[in-house]
């Protein structure tokens, strides 16, 4: 233990502590913008600078830790002074566009000038000037708004261990971007937006598609229907400031149709959709030596990853389609037959948590007879926006049921938002079908949790089957070496790209509250211990469909509207490579 | 070609990363993109860290140098005599920024400190050599020149 005072409070803390955690346990908050929780601290921004008595110069609190008998002032006019000059010198060289920008009230540095009562422009310098980089179905870039604290790079290199971005060069014109400043398109990220969630300011955000959602409403010839991911449900509630965790389902679905759509389905019915076609696979990869072990392919984050990198193992990833992109397709075929619409006139919207998502409901490999089993993404944040434009006071709203039957769902569905959900939902069904009757147990402790790799094994008829869930996408590196070696144990692996699954995707409501994500799963795995059917086999919706359109799990029909195929990516990425000359 | 280079370096050990990008520079007189993403995979490192660092280091040229480079003495004696306006009247007249080279390959301007001709200033080198106490109005001839004797050896090598 070691002993100190801040701004005269005597403190006990442990050794190793930086200054600036101890300074936030006795309720001291010490502005920050490069320090990422639990990475090593850079020490860039200088924003957390203290004064230190006997140290000459001002300290970074973020990095420095604590010692014995140490006199440490956090608000001394000094400290003041130089963090106001700080961001000062950020604001100057900001476009300062609060009024049109998608993060306005939501932005550290909009806060920090706030903070420091900024009200003249002292410094008057040349801005910088880079172009903003649209390039990709899913983010844009837009480097006049970064300050250079180099969140996103770290959290893209060291968290997702894919550093898609960068800083290049140096003094006045570095720049994070992607080598040779080609577009994100063409680079190696997989647009999973965990970068997003950590940006300070506008300088990474998702591509808006709410224009292109109210037009369609607004053609009297579409039939404009939308589904809802099941993380949503669980997260869209912050943005109004509900406790962390509330389940806002009923309240989504009624906002949904305030908004104008037809009709409101649920992505948990595709859920269990997808649970029914990727057991029956992995069962048959089983039985009839197929190859293994097999991939879950509700990711497209992770999909992208495997087709950029590894396109050898592509064999091993389930050719299911993703939930949303199965209820898309279910919807524009057996849902338009049965109501006699023209699948022509049916306009898809996904709510998702998720920007990959956009990208993926753009893949052509994802479309019946070309046409996109998806039209449109909407982010939670993006809905929450059109929610607000429309004047819909989402706390005063009544809960509605969804709309049937693409909104009948199990509990097993639920957990589809959260790591080691889609394979305990998978666990349960295939464990029915081999032996005839249900698990005792549905809950798999072992797969909870945040842990990076998470493994078990079960016993199903005798047969030991070896399971993995691994949820961000930078702890896959082994387990796919290992396969590349011939030497993986595993039959099945449940991947998710971003750290936690869906439920901390790209696409959620910004703030740096540390415990949302632990609040978000409770709230999912509450639905499925609620729900009357935890089970996806039992749905009743999902059997009539078998029983009127597909005839059974991965029968020729189902093949043909479900499964999809995918694309070596790295001879794409290869290909946009210069020749040597 | 540069994955002969890698032989004398460990694979993942990203502390080489200066040392191949200078190997792979002496080879091509510049880093191609290519050999940028082999460095990389090399040392386990993505590529965006690799051009990182060979943006931030001016040795490093992301591009192939013309057949003749122009090196303008930007240093103190040269700035006093005016050697800005130098560079800029040779920016005008190769229609390129420096650090950039010709579209037809003849020409790269590079900025140089000092070329310790300062009793000459303002000096610019052309291929190694020195033209000494420049006004602006000179640069369209020289360049000329240089353009009228790459021409004469092509028609040289050609008779050949």
């Amino acid at each position: 233990m070691v002993e100190l005072t801040i701004n005269n409070i005597k403190v006990e803390a442990n050794e190793g502590d930086t200054i600036l955690d101890v300074a936030k346990a006795v309720g001291i908050k010490i502005p920050t913008l490069c320090h990422l929780k639990d990475h090593f601290p850079t020490g860039a921004c200088r924003m957390c600078v203290v004064e230190v008595e006997g140290m000459r110069g001002l300290t970074p609190s973020c990095a420095y830790p604590v010692q014995n008998g140490m006199v440490v002032k956090t608000n001394t006019s000094r400290v003041i002074t130089a963090r106001k000059t700080i961001v000062e010198l950020l604001v100057e060289n900001h476009p300062q566009d609060c009024l049109i920008c998608v993060r306005n009230k939501n932005c550290e540095l909009q806060d920090l000038s706030n903070i420091y009562g900024l009200r003249e422009h002292r410094y008057c310098g040349e801005k910088k000037n880079h172009a903003i980089d649209i390039s990709s179905a899913s983010m844009e870039r837009d480097p006049a708004k970064c300050i250079l604290c180099g969140r996103c790079v770290r959290t893209c290199a060291e968290v997702q261990k894919i550093g898609a971005i960068d800083f290049t060069n140096r003094g006045f014109i570095s720049n994070v971007t992607t080598p040779y400043n080609k577009g994100l398109n063409v680079s190696d990220c997989i647009l999973c937006g965990q970068c997003i969630l950590v940006c300070p300011t506008a300088a990474l955000r998702e591509k808006s598609h709410t224009k292109e959602i109210e037009n369609a409403i607004q053609n009297e010839r579409k039939h404009v229907f939308v589904q809802v991911a099941p993380a949503v449900r669980a997260s869209l509630g912050e943005e109004y400031n509900l406790p962390l965790g509330t389940n806002v389902t009923g309240k989504i679905v009624s906002g949904l149709r305030r908004l104008g759509f037809e009709k409101v389905f649920d992505t948990n019915f595709a859920a269990d959709l997808t649970i029914m076609e990727e057991s029956t696979e992995l069962i048959n990869r089983v039985t009839n030596v197929g190859t293994l072990p097999m991939f879950t392919s509700c990711c497209p984050g992770w999909v992208k990853y495997i087709e950029q990198n590894k396109p050898e193992l592509l064999k091993h990833v389930s050719s299911c389609k993703s939930p949303h992109e199965m209820e898309g397709a279910v919807l524009k075929t057996y849902y338009a037959a049965k109501m006699n619409i023209n699948p022509e006139d049916i306009y898809v919207v996904s709510v998702m948590p998720c920007t990959v998502k956009k990208y993926e409901s753009e893949r052509p490999e994802l479309s019946e007879n070309y046409l996109a089993d998806v039209d449109a993404v909407l982010t939670t944040r993006e809905l929450v926006r059109m929610f607000r434009m429309h004047g819909i006071e989402f706390e005063d709203l009544n809960d509605d049921d969804f709309d049937n039957p693409l909104g009948e769902s199990s509990g097993a569905a639920a957990i589809f938002g959260t790591s080691g959900g889609v394979m305990q939902a998978a666990l349960r069904t295939a464990y029915f079908t081999l032996t005839g009757h249900n698990l005792d147990e549905l809950n798999f402790e072992e797969l909870r949790g945040n842990a990076g790799i998470k493994e078990s094994t079960v016993n199903i008829n005798g047969l030991e089957v070896k399971i993995a869930v691994v949820n961000g996408i930078g702890n896959i590196g082994n387990i796919l070496d290992e396969i590349v070696e011939g030497k993986s144990p595993y039959h099945f692996i449940e991947v998710m790209a971003c750290p936690n699954g869906c439920i901390n995707g790209g696409g959620q409501p910004i703030h740096q509250k540390t415990d949302k994500v632990i609040e978000r799963v409770k709230a999912l795995y509450k639905i499925d211990e609620d729900a009357k059917n935890r089970l996806s086999h039992e749905n009743e919706s999902i059997k009539k469909l078998y029983s009127d359109f597909f005839i059974e799990p991965n029968s020729h029909l189902a093949h043909e509207i479900l499964h999809t195929n995918y694309v070596n990516r790295k001879e794409i990425l290869r290909a946009n490579v210069q020749p040597l000359k | 070609m540069h994955n002969k280079l890698f032989e004398k370096y460990d694979r993942g050990n990203r502390s080489h990363l200066i040392g191949l990008l200078q190997d792979v520079q002496d080879v091509y007189g510049y880093i191609p993109e290519i050999a940028m993403i082999d460095i990389g995979e090399f040392l386990e490192l993505p590529t965006s860290s690799v051009f990182g660092v060979a943006t931030f280091y001016n040795q490093f040229r992301l591009t192939p140098l013309g057949k003749n480079v122009i090196n303008v003495c930007r240093g103190t004696a040269c700035h006093v005599k005016d050697s800005a306006n130098i560079l800029f009247a040779l920016e005008n007249e190769l229609g390129i920024k420096v650090g950039m080279t010709t579209r037809d390959k003849e020409f790269t301007i590079e900025q140089v400190a000092c070329i310790g001709a300062c009793s000459i200033a303002p000096v610019i080198s052309i291929n190694g050599e020195y033209f000494g106490r420049l006004k602006t109005k000179d640069i369209p001839k020289l360049i000329a020149e240089f353009k009228k004797k790459d021409e004469m050896v092509e028609n040289i090598e050609g008779e050949e």
